[in-house]
């Protein structure tokens, strides 16, 4: 199991957060009309063994969208951040 | 033969005055309060307890742990009925109804056994070659005879009558084992001020230290440590517990058998206890197992490992035989040797070795114990009980009466919860044997698992573990080991002695694999361990091979002619011991299985006869008993009642969510294919909103409420994804919107109010509220307030295609809501409808819902294309790409069949009219209904190039039901085209 130290409510279990997906592509802007960006944005993955940076939501906490880096290999968290980025962090607890 | 007359009459941690009786195949016999069920039939002289899986070979009891790989019997009867519980691990309680198991008619005598047929039947790779060779379909003949000759015990048919339990617990350090490494590691963890949890899978702590003497020196140890323990706070000491699994984040999985030994759990108590054990450290002190001998006829009853007889003897006072040879290459069986010519057993020791090393001579100093070095075992006498060991040895050849043989053949560490997570166990030479790896950060092994077999060292090591786990500076142990009789196995391994002598040579004792197994899987190619494993099954019993991985891997190292190191270890998965699913079940059985919502109206529904149908975790209502016998009789006339008078349904399962903010507009209109940034205040919208793949996602009604307050509904099924989509867009893509979003379904009661005399039910039951058709017109919307202080919220929106209008209220109004709604109508014959009926109303009007938003279907599939606005919408630009634009796609049709009686099932093929009904067809029927209206079958359906065969005669096909209707394909929209009944009122 892992343990997920939300910004905003401190170290959970990962049982209270859902995978949201790979947080390395870059999301086109909404008005950009390149098939083939959008079709790498949503389907093209790097699906690499060691750090990957993915979106996980804590769903069954404060619902805030974090970026964990996550070691694919080790499943050890490297770390936790906020996606939204521009939030402060409580402190932890 | 007297009572147990096997019991030594001194010594033993067993209690003499607590005599229980239990029966054995029928026979009453009796043990003592700590017996074992395996020591209790050792001490009535039992050995024959079993029948092998395969082979029907009489079988002993081996071990006296959860290696055992025979002793398989079955427990209790009825509903409690447990089959393949280990005789040495289950503890012996008063009135235990025990059978043995895979014999037919008796133990004694079994028919499958006669003259070893099944031995030429059931080869190594008996399985795949049976499966993929020429007898394939012979398989389907054999199969149910050959799963009833090779087998396991029966497990119970009815439902299990006990409750489980589910815990979640914290430590700083979680000690795995209680043997002279665990105790010491959990002292000076504990000493240090660490809270530690220290699990022990057996009943009574101390490991090892269990086979030495009740009068000993280490047997005050253990007790004067384990009192320690016992008075520290901070430890918690959990016995009958296997940590079962070691997974990331050092999260241990454990099974407590807290009241498995005893007939019943007191009332309210659990028969076993899950334990989730969150650790910051994670000290491993498991052990390791004893290894048996590979010799002909090695698994005749009567051959019991080394160790295990000597932990008979002084833990449960039970001499298992009297004329003992004890057959070893190494010295750790000599202390056995020993104590069983103490206890008064004739005893010859035959040693592998050309002579006995200086140290285990001297262990049989003054004992009358005849050795035999340079030793091989020729041949085993004797079929329900050894008889007689033929051997050779340095001196000539001799044949030695006995009736009990002690095999030794060094120790296997037991690695398998150090490589859980993937670590691999290292072989070490000098103890020709596998120990952990390197283990990760937070993780640590002391004592024999770490190689560490003399009882001081043990001790020493696991002291130094517990203190570096607990962070604390690592010291001497401040308490002496104590002499032990036990020895380590000595310096070096031993040659390893070829298998030989006449007979079958067992290395898997549990699946019957043998020597010559193996022999045919390296011959034919299976020479990798993962391979020998699968084709022979070595090591895939309920034991998991504990006494067999090694000699297995040697035999095929020596056959690829490598080293046991390079030809490596099968992976080792959890759980370590098997473990109950009623236990990770727990309490989540049932009812509680998973969670269960119900609206705030559920209540009513219940008292007033509905059935209910789930969806998702919801339970709605389906239908109401009231309005038929049976639900097809029931949904038909609720479906009427809607169409002529007027009806109400609970929607208070429609996802709710508040949107608020400056750009809410703008969210919306990026966020749906239609348009948002003109609607007015008090307006409400048809929204379809799409993923960024282009499919669609989900749709419902939206209302203006305020200049920046919005009121999303969703499908039920989707308000959850929904939810956590708008706020994945919100923080991650649109961080520059100025909107919040806050989910209310739980908020809001819903009640939709359909059909021609709606608006004069509403009128009657909202005193003081304007329901007329100029303050509320179609996709009108209304917050309001009754005369009495009702807050209500009006949404003139329809789902049937009538007049139909969704009152929301406050939950906690919702049954006051729903029942004044009731008793307003009744003059109107207004009456409750279900979701049968719901969905019925729907297919009539073409309305996709569920079924047609399967995740797999676009805008214009679903005839929705002329929805979408000239602007950026998420979705739009892969929507328009090849595959989603192809015109052969399939998509929404309406189907009625040609003779008006003929059954449309949802989920059937739609095949070209007289082509063959072979294959997926052209299409599906998505959903289908009785229609009232019409008084035929209707239904909807996906079809390839569905708009352009609109009067085509398709073939609808329900291979399942042997039905194929012929029906013609017609619009989706069956009734009122035009659109002109939701203005209708009567």
């Amino acid at each position: 199991m892992l343990r997920i130290r939300c910004p905003f409510c401190g170290d959970r279990d990962h049982a209270e957060f859902s995978y949201g997906g790979d947080a390395s592509v870059e999301r086109p802007p909404l008005d950009h009309d390149s098939r083939e960006d959008w079709y790498r944005y949503v389907f093209v993955r790097a699906n690499p063994k060691g750090r990957h940076r993915e979106y996980w939501q804590h769903v069954h906490g404060c619902r805030s969208w974090l970026v964990v880096e996550r070691d694919t290999g080790s499943h050890a968290i490297l770390g936790v951040e906020s996606a939204a980025g521009s939030l402060e962090p409580a402190r932890d607890g | 033969m007297g009572e147990q007359p096997a019991r030594l009459a001194d010594g033993g941690r067993i209690d003499r005055d607590d005599r229980r009786r239990f029966t054995f195949d029928g026979r009453a016999v009796s043990g003592l309060g700590g017996d074992t069920l395996a020591s209790a039939l050792l001490a009535n002289g039992i050995h024959l307890v079993g029948r092998s899986f395969k082979l029907h070979r009489p079988r002993g009891i081996c071990s006296a742990g959860v290696e055992e790989p025979n002793a398989l019997l079955t427990l209790r009867g009825g509903a409690r009925r447990e089959p393949n519980v280990q005789a040495t691990v289950a503890e012996l309680w008063d009135g235990l109804a025990v059978t043995s198991q895979n014999r037919w008619p008796s133990l004694a005598l079994d028919a499958g056994a006669i003259g070893g047929m099944l031995s030429r039947l059931l080869p190594a790779g008996f399985y795949y070659k049976t499966f993929m060779g020429p007898t394939r379909r012979a398989w389907m003949l054999y199969e149910p005879a050959i799963r009833r000759a090779a087998g396991l015990g029966r497990a119970t048919r009815e439902p299990d009558p006990d409750r489980y339990e589910r815990r979640q617990a914290f430590c700083d350090v979680l000690v795995v084992g209680s043997g002279p490494a665990g105790i010491a590691a959990a002292l000076a963890a504990g000493g240090a001020g660490a809270r530690v949890i220290l699990v022990e899978q057996a009943a009574r702590c101390g490991g090892q230290l269990l086979a030495e003497p009740v009068a000993s020196e280490a047997e005050s140890w253990r007790s004067a440590r384990l009192a320690e323990l016992a008075g520290l706070d901070n430890v918690q000491m959990l016995t009958r517990t296997t940590a079962f699994g070691l997974y990331d984040g050092n999260v241990v999985g454990a099974v407590e058998r807290a009241w498995d030994h005893v007939a019943e759990p007191p009332p309210g108590q659990p028969r076993e206890r899950a334990w989730t054990l969150h650790c910051g450290h994670v000290l491993l002190a498991t052990g390791a197992t004893e290894r048996p001998l590979l010799f002909g006829d090695n698994d005749r009853p009567g051959i019991m490992l080394a160790s295990a007889v000597r932990r008979y003897l002084h833990d449960f006072a039970v001499l298992p035989g009297r004329r003992a040879v004890v057959v070893t290459d190494n010295d750790s069986a000599y202390p056995t040797a020993r104590d069983l010519a103490r206890a008064g057993a004739a005893v010859t020791l035959v040693d592998t070795r050309p002579r006995a090393p200086a140290a285990a001579g001297e262990a049989l100093a003054g004992e009358r114990v005849k050795l035999l070095c340079d030793g091989r075992v020729e041949r085993v006498e004797g079929r329900r009980r050894v008889r007689a060991l033929a051997v050779t040895h340095a001196d000539g050849r001799t044949r030695l009466d006995c009736d009990l043989v002690c095999v030794a053949g060094g120790w296997s560490p037991n690695v398998h919860l150090a490589s859980h997570l993937g670590g691999r166990p290292e072989y070490r030479a000098t103890l020709d044997a596998f120990v952990p790896g390197a283990l990760p950060a937070g993780q640590s092994a002391a004592g024999a698992l770490v190689g560490e077999y003399a009882t001081a060292a043990a001790i020493d090591s696991g002291w130094r573990a517990g203190l570096a786990a607990a962070g604390a500076p690592v010291t001497d142990p401040p308490f002496a080991a104590p002499a032990t009789g036990a020895l380590p196995p000595g310096p070096g391994p031993a040659p390893r002695p070829q298998p030989g002598g006449r007979g079958k040579v067992f290395v898997d004792l549990q699946n019957d694999v043998t020597a010559a197994d193996v022999a045919l899987a390296w011959r034919e190619g299976y020479r990798s361990v993962e391979h020998l494993k699968r084709y022979t099954t070595l090591g895939m019993g309920t034991d998991q091979g504990r006494t067999s991985n090694i000699n297995g891997l040697a035999l095929m190292a020596s056959l690829r002619g490598e080293d046991i190191p390079t030809t490596g270890t099968t992976t080792f998965r959890p759980p370590f011991t098997p473990v109950a699913l009623g236990a990770l079940a727990g309490r989540r059985v049932g009812r509680q299985f998973r969670p269960e919502r119900r609206t705030p109206m559920h209540d009513w529904h219940a008292e007033q006869g509905a059935e209910f149908v789930r969806a998702g975790p919801w339970l709605r209502a389906w239908y109401y008993r009231d309005h038929g016998a049976d639900v097809d009789r029931a949904y038909v006339a609720e479906m009427r009642q809607v169409r002529e008078g007027v009806g109400m349904v609970d929607v208070s399962t429609l996802g709710k969510i508040d949107v608020q903010g400056p750009d809410a507009a703008e969210f919306l209109n990026r966020v749906y294919v239609n348009g948002w940034l003109k609607l007015p205040i008090g307006k409400a919208r048809y929204g379809v909103m799409l993923r960024d793949d282009g499919f669609v996602f989900d749709d419902g009604t939206t209302s203006r409420i305020g200049e920046q307050q919005y009121f999303m509904t969703t499908t039920t099924a989707e308000a959850g994804p929904v939810m956590s989509w708008l706020e994945f867009l919100l923080e991650t893509a649109w961080p520059e919107l100025r909107v919040q979003v806050t989910s209310v379904s739980d908020q809001w009661a819903g009640i939709a109010v359909a059909g021609p005399k709606s608006r004069r039910v509403l009128a009657a039951a909202l005193p003081g509220v304007d329901v007329g058709d100029d303050s509320l017109p179609p996709m009108g919307v209304r917050d309001a307030e009754c005369g009495d202080g009702l807050p209500v919220r009006l949404l003139r929106v329809s789902f049937s295609g009538e007049r139909a209008y969704e009152v929301y209220t406050p939950s906690g109004y919702g049954r006051h809501l729903w029942e004044r709604l009731l008793e307003a109508g009744r003059p109107f014959g207004l009456a409750p409808y279900g979701t049968e009926a719901l969905g019925g109303l729907r297919i009539e009007k073409g309305h996709p819902a569920g079924p047609e938003l399967d995740g797999r279907t676009t805008l214009d599939d679903l005839g929705l294309g002329r929805m979408a606005r000239d602007k950026p919408f998420v979705g739009d630009v892969l929507r328009r790409r090849p595959a989603l634009t192809a015109g052969d796609r399939r998509a929404l049709v309406g189907l009625q069949p040609l003779e008006a009686g003929e059954p449309l099932r949802a989920g059937a093929l739609v095949f070209p009219h007289g082509q063959p009904n072979e294959g997926h067809g052209i299409g599906h029927v998505t959903a289908a209904t009785w229609s009232p209206t019409l008084g035929h079958d209707i239904a909807l359906a996906l079809v390839e190039r569905g708009p352009g065969r609109h009067g085509e005669t398709v073939t609808v096909a329900s291979p399942v039901h042997g039905e194929a209707v012929t029906a013609r394909v017609v619009a989706p929209v069956f009734i009122d085209p035009d659109g002109e009944r939701i203005h209708a009122e009567v």
